[in-house]
């Protein structure tokens, strides 16, 4: 089964899709069998400001949804790295897209991935689908979640107006999960 | 039953509200709540209802006072500083005895404030709000699941009772997103409000909606029966008629100390519970569902055998003299807040209660 509790912020830009990002994986979760909460920070934020979400994924139903030191961090630039790797747990993951993020310190005491999240989906022909790559990133590093349960479920989640998104994001997600760094 | 659903709270709120029977929505945008109208006014068309947005909330609330005199199941909602602005027409809804159902996703106030979560709207929303001598009852969730459940209950209580009745919604609770099973819709009658001005079954000439008594006496007599169907909402829920909707209480029977919280300050007080009896600490929590009437009799109960208890809440402390009056002076009822938008942390509520508990 994996982790009881998985507590995950993700961050970055306004129009990098950090709130869908969310949902796809508070999606998956509740598919898994778990208990699932999103919130979004709904600042006074704009598209260029920032961005950010908290999902928690649990085996047990979720007392405080609210999320002070995540289990892992998917930052999606510069200054989701300085404002939440040091909330990060002891122990926990950081996933980051190093197309944008580089040359940052990064803590010894927690696993950290690069994703060329940007480049991967600049490859694909949008750079809108970066947090698909994550996504797989995340599904790749996750214990719990089934990839193979997971990309059969993508369809359902990409919303009927999108539809023509729907290939395009799996890509992604497919390029997210199979990259190695 | 249907699956569960992943849906937004304020989203939860306009369907239950549609699956309450709800076709008639008024209402002016507001932050942190502006996905209930903009949810209403895709779905309320597909199921032939009315939804307007108003002029003003002033506006929104008068026409929500004129659907409710005519029977229909009607609803505004708004954030902190667009529900003062409804106070008038809710004062005059609760004095025409008019069931309707009020949001507010509360922001921080006061004035304009911010868009950020809080729960400061609670002596506005319990004690009235508006002039003249009237209660509405009020409903606090802390789930999506229960925005859904509780949205249902306040269209059935404020029909129940010929009253208005408050969803009382922070905005984080208002913007998260959690597994939702939504309920059966509800069949409505208009033919069970005979008082009502569309009511086609009506007995004699017409029906009159209203609050005007120039006559001293009558008004006297109309408050005094005001206060009597209060006393009756109040004696009703002191039953445990409505004991779902009441109050939940957890670990309290060995507490210690006793935390009081409502809304989503209730959810980050089970986890300060969870870790409170990791270190040791007896502590227990009572969540208020509704607000009002109070959920006076649990706390009087647990005071005889608790020694302390705190009360914490996204405000410089209102519930907090709700808990002092049932608790009566038996044991010591102490206040953690945060304001202005701030969500306190677990932590910093543990350590206030390790400094209670562990003085020294």
């Amino acid at each position: 089964m994996g982790k009881d509790v998985e507590e995950i912020i993700m961050a970055g830009f306004g129009g990098q899709g950090i709130l869908f990002l969310g949902k796809i994986l508070a999606e998956v979760g509740m598919a898994a069998g778990r208990h699932v909460s999103w919130i979004p920070s709904y600042g006074p934020e704009m598209r260029g400001g920032t961005a950010n979400c908290a999902v928690v994924i649990s085996t047990a139903p979720i007392a405080s949804p609210i999320v002070q030191e995540p289990d892992t961090l998917l930052a999606m630039n510069r200054p989701s790295v300085a404002r939440f790797q040091p909330k990060v747990k002891k122990g926990g993951t950081l996933i980051y897209n190093s197309s944008l993020i580089e040359g940052e310190t990064w803590r010894d005491d927690l696993q950290v991935f690069a994703v060329p999240a940007s480049q991967i989906a600049d490859e694909l022909g949008n750079a809108k689908v970066a947090n698909l790559v994550m996504a797989g990133a995340y599904v790749r590093h996750c214990p719990f979640l089934d990839y193979q349960k997971v990309l059969a479920d993508l369809p359902r989640l990409i919303p009927a107006k999108k539809a023509e998104m729907a290939e395009i994001n799996r890509a992604a997600f497919v390029r997210g999960y199979e990259y190695q760094g | 039953m249907a699956d569960k659903v992943l849906m937004k709270g304020n989203e939860v709120i306009g369907e239950a509200a549609v699956l309450a029977g709800c076709r008639y929505y008024f209402g002016y945008p507001i932050t942190p709540q502006s996905e209930i109208p903009a949810y209403l006014s895709r779905r309320l068309p597909e199921v032939e209802g009315v939804f307007l947005q108003a002029e003003s909330e002033v506006a929104a609330i008068n026409m929500v006072y004129g659907a409710a005199s005519a029977g229909a199941r009607v609803m505004t909602s708004s954030s902190s500083p667009g529900v003062s602005l409804k106070q008038e027409g809710l004062s005059y809804i609760a004095g025409a005895e008019l069931p309707c159902v009020v949001v507010n996703v509360v922001r921080g106030g006061p004035g304009l404030g911010n868009i950020s979560p809080a729960q400061s709207d609670y002596w506005q929303a319990t004690r009235g709000g508006g002039h003249g001598d009237y209660r509405t009852l009020v409903l606090a969730p802390n789930s999506v699941q229960e925005i859904a459940d509780m949205t249902i209950a306040a269209f059935e209580l404020a029909d129940r009772f010929r009253n208005p009745v408050l969803l009382l919604v922070d905005g984080i609770l208002g913007q998260m997103m959690e597994p939702v099973q939504l309920p059966a819709p509800l069949s409505y009658d208009l033919n069970q409000k005979p008082w009502a001005l569309g009511n086609p079954n009506r007995k004699g000439g017409r029906n009159l909606c209203s609050t005007i008594f120039l006559d001293v006496e009558q008004l006297e007599e109309h408050n005094w029966h005001l206060y009597q169907k209060y006393q009756v909402v109040t004696d009703e829920f002191a039953k445990g008629a409505y004991q779902h909707l009441a109050v939940e209480t957890h670990a309290v029977d060995d507490a210690e100390i006793i935390l009081v919280g409502y809304g989503i300050i209730s959810r980050i007080l089970k986890t300060v519970v969870e870790k409170a009896r990791k270190r040791g600490i007896k502590a227990g929590l009572v969540r208020p569902k509704t607000l009002w009437p109070f959920p006076s009799q649990v706390l009087a109960d647990l005071a005889a055998r608790t020694k302390q208890f705190l009360v914490v809440e996204m405000s410089c402390g209102q519930m907090v003299e709700d808990v002092k009056l049932a608790v009566n002076g038996r044991k010591p009822v102490f206040f953690f807040g945060r304001t202005g938008g701030t969500v306190p942390s677990d932590f910093e509520i543990l350590n206030e209660v390790d400094k209670l508990v562990r003085p020294d």
